[in-house]
């Protein structure tokens, strides 16, 4: 089933990214990771979140982290490989969360909760897509967030501009 | 087709939470750190969508997720801004080796 594919595939290239020491190979695994994603949001029946995915993490995100990357170290250099510390506690805090959250989910009992179960499950699979229901739902009710949103990116362009930029030395 | 049981979903980005979590902790390269919290924003993601599935009218779920990806990306660009400067001021990009040189 495409699910399970996606999510081993998901789940491999995070631990991937986790696990090796080159800063390159994290940067592609994460790559790899985020499509895994984006497929998953397809059998969720959220098209558009997919394609947003696809081009603000896969197009966006990325393409800065590799930059990042390649402009704070050099590739053929041992400053590429990034050590690994506190690993016991890591390892210790990390599957005490997963342990828990696994346990958690697994005994909260979801598919019995009310409203899952008065909300048709497959009523979002019965039309072909959810672009038009988001553009409307975006112009009346999330509108403000949305205005927010786009002063956002404003304050955070000019400001990473301004950051990024050589300024002469006082 | 059939449909994917919710709690494999849930179980799915709690287990790219922690590999989120593990990386923000293990690792001391600051891009790295970054990468992990990528990570996290994606498990949330996955969770705001999976339960979005079951509100076919409203779709809260999805435009939550679609604000997230705009936070997301405005963070990517602002601390990938400040590690380049970071770097440029230390000429390295290790926290650990940050704090050190910080404190002399």
């Amino acid at each position: 089933m495409l699910f399970y594919l996606f999510a081993t595939l998901a789940i491999l290239s995070a631990a991937y990214m986790v696990l090796t020491r080159n800063l390159l190979y994290a940067g592609f695994s994460l790559l790899v990771t985020l499509l895994s994603v984006a497929g998953i949001y397809v059998l969720l029946y959220a098209d558009f979140v997919a394609v947003t995915q696809l081009m603000v993490y896969v197009g966006g995100v990325l393409v800065l982290i590799l930059f990042g990357i390649m402009l704070s170290s050099r590739v053929h250099d041992k400053s590429v490989l990034s050590e690994s510390v506190n690993k016991v506690w890591g390892v210790v805090v990390t599957g005490f969360i997963l342990v828990g959250l696994s346990y958690t989910i697994l005994n909260a009992n979801i598919s019995a909760l009310p409203w899952l179960q008065a909300a048709g499950t497959d009523v979002l699979g019965q039309q072909k897509s959810t672009v038009q229901r988001v553009g409307i739902k975006l112009m009346t009710d999330f509108v403000v967030p949305f205005e927010l949103a786009s002063l956002l990116l404003l304050i955070a362009l000019i400001g990473a501009a301004y950051i990024a930029t050589d300024k002469p030395k006082v | 087709m059939m449909q994917i049981p919710l709690e494999h979903i849930l179980i799915l980005s709690a287990v790219l939470f922690s590999l989120g979590i593990l990386a923000v902790i293990t690792k001391r390269h600051a891009v790295v750190v970054l990468m992990g919290i990528e990570l996290i924003f994606n498990a949330a993601n996955l969770n705001l969508v999976a339960f979005s599935r079951h509100d076919p009218s409203l779709l809260q779920g999805q435009l939550f997720s679609l604000f997230v990806m705009v936070v997301a990306a405005a963070e990517a660009a602002v601390a990938l801004a400040i590690v380049l400067r970071v770097y440029q001021y230390f000429r390295t990009a290790n926290l650990n080796e940050i704090v050190s040189k910080e404190n002399n």
